[in-house]
């Protein structure tokens, strides 16, 4: 993507799915989901195991194939040519549930590789990238230690700003405090939070309710391959419309 | 003649036999490598008769003594061209080693988390440059110790190449009994040379993998940590 592409998408959506069919098999997983993120705006997707949240939220940026329907990230059309793929993940910074970094590489060196590899920046560009970032997500002083000797909550804000070095127009996580141990889940939240705040466009599969409340502009209730229930947070989580969005409720003691 | 003076007089043959020894192995084990990326690849292939071509190749080797194969590589390929003894040797301990060498190639990139690999994917990073600064530098540290353990017993697989003429460490070990009429001291002298080239690779070996694990040394305290902290 071009600075002119962007320009010229502003004020469009973000992301923009249109009748999205994704099947494993003979089994439908998602089944026909529009759903659109504009610039700026935070969604949570939730909904009970299984309704296809992260597995909507990986087919965004192509590490699932859909099956039908068409996505645009960015105004643009996303294909799987290898290069157009690539180019379009590298405006998506994604975030997982087992942070993924690079074992053998140290924290800043995780920062680091694929802004050299992809974005062609030099190594001290890359560098001071890394330590801005760091500092912001409170990790400066590990900049030199290897993941295996962080816990988890430092893991997984590295995986977040090995993903923010790439200057993403949109993040996605997907269940980012679930491996947490839960005194761990609060730093990254926090960190997440703050993104938020600063206007990132996010799409967030979660079963944090409470940052879905903070944090959402838009909770999306994902149920048997389809949206049940989406709206402002303190609706759907409080006052559901559909009867699928009152049993998650109740099955998350929400309700 | 004692073992002393034995082992001083035969040890300048004995140092050329170890440059050939090394030299044949070390040739070898690079086309071995080669090779065995190559059937590495097939093995890890999404087309099924490539995969059917790997498994019957690493079948074929597997299934057949070593010995057999430089016999065939050697007399074999007389036929066709007349290879000087050296390159029959190292094509055919090529071709032994590349089959084993290419099923912990194969192990190694499967032992990769996937995880990992869609983290480098989804910072736009191709599959190449994956390969090249994910994949293949977490392969080579597992697989380290068991490529170490291969060409340990590369170095050792080499003395079957005495048997089509070649003056490496065991065929001069043989010319030493022939001549000496001490075949056990004979073989006792190449023996030790055989020990010391294994315990130097063995150190390099150590050494390199010491290097390239930093990143895990400390993990272990680390675990160990984890699990007294969640024992509450």
């Amino acid at each position: 993507m071009t600075s002119e592409d962007r320009t010229a998408t502003s004020g469009a959506p973000v992301v923009s799915l249109r009748g999205i069919v994704k099947a494993f098999g003979s089994t439908t997983v998602l089944d026909g989901i529009d759903l659109d993120v504009a610039r700026g705006e935070v969604v949570c997707l939730i909904g009970p195991s299984g309704a296809g949240k992260s597995t909507l939220l990986r087919c965004i940026n192509g590490l699932e194939r859909i099956t039908g329907g068409t996505i645009d990230v960015g105004g643009q059309r996303l294909s799987y040519d290898e290069k157009h793929l690539n180019a379009i993940r590298s405006r998506i910074g994604m975030v997982f549930q087992s942070f993924n970094l690079f074992p053998h590489l140290t924290v800043r060196e995780n920062i680091c590789v694929a802004q050299r590899e992809v974005l062609g920046r030099s190594a001290s560009e890359a560098r001071d990238r890394a330590h801005g970032l760091l500092e912001r997500v409170g990790l400066d002083h590990k900049a030199e230690a290897y993941p295996d000797n962080l816990s988890g909550g430092q893991q997984q804000r590295v995986a977040i700003a090995r993903a923010l070095a790439m200057d993403p127009a949109l993040m996605l996580f997907d269940e980012p405090t679930s491996a947490l141990d839960p005194e761990l889940v609060g730093e990254v939240l926090k960190v997440m939070k703050d993104l938020a705040s600063e206007g990132m466009t996010m799409v967030v599969v979660t079963h944090e309710m409470r940052f879905a409340r903070d944090a959402a502009d838009r909770v999306v209730l994902l149920a048997d391959g389809g949206i049940a229930e989406q709206g402002p947070p303190e609706r759907v989580l409080t006052q559901p419309s559909s009867a699928r969005g009152r049993a998650f409720l109740q099955e998350i003691g929400q309700a | 003649m004692d073992f002393v003076s034995l082992f001083v007089e035969y040890a300048p043959l004995f140092l050329e036999a170890t440059w050939v020894t090394l030299s044949l192995t070390a040739v070898s084990l690079v086309l071995a490598m080669v090779a065995g990326a190559g059937v590495a690849w097939l093995a890890m292939s999404a087309v099924r008769p490539l995969r059917w071509l790997a498994t019957a190749y690493i079948g074929l080797v597997r299934g057949t003594p070593l010995i057999t194969q430089i016999f065939i590589i050697y007399f074999g390929l007389a036929y066709v061209v007349t290879l000087p003894a050296f390159w029959a040797g190292a094509l055919a301990l090529a071709f032994h080693n590349s089959a084993y060498i290419a099923e912990i190639i194969r192990s190694g990139f499967q032992a990769v988390p996937k995880g990992l690999t869609e983290a480098a994917r989804s910072l736009g990073m191709s599959r190449l440059k994956t390969l090249k600064r994910v994949q293949a530098p977490l392969a080579l540290r597992t697989t380290l110790p068991v490529l170490g353990n291969q060409y340990i017993i590369a170095v050792k697989d080499s003395s079957l190449v005495a048997f089509i003429g070649m003056t490496e460490l065991f065929r001069t070990s043989q010319n030493m009994a022939a001549s000496t009429y001490q075949p056990l001291t004979s073989y006792v002298v190449v023996a030790i040379y055989y020990l010391a080239i294994v315990l130097v690779l063995t150190l390099l070996v150590n050494t390199l993998e010491a290097r390239l694990s930093k990143h895990r040394r400390p993990e272990v305290q680390m675990k160990a940590k984890v699990k007294s902290e969640g024992a509450f």
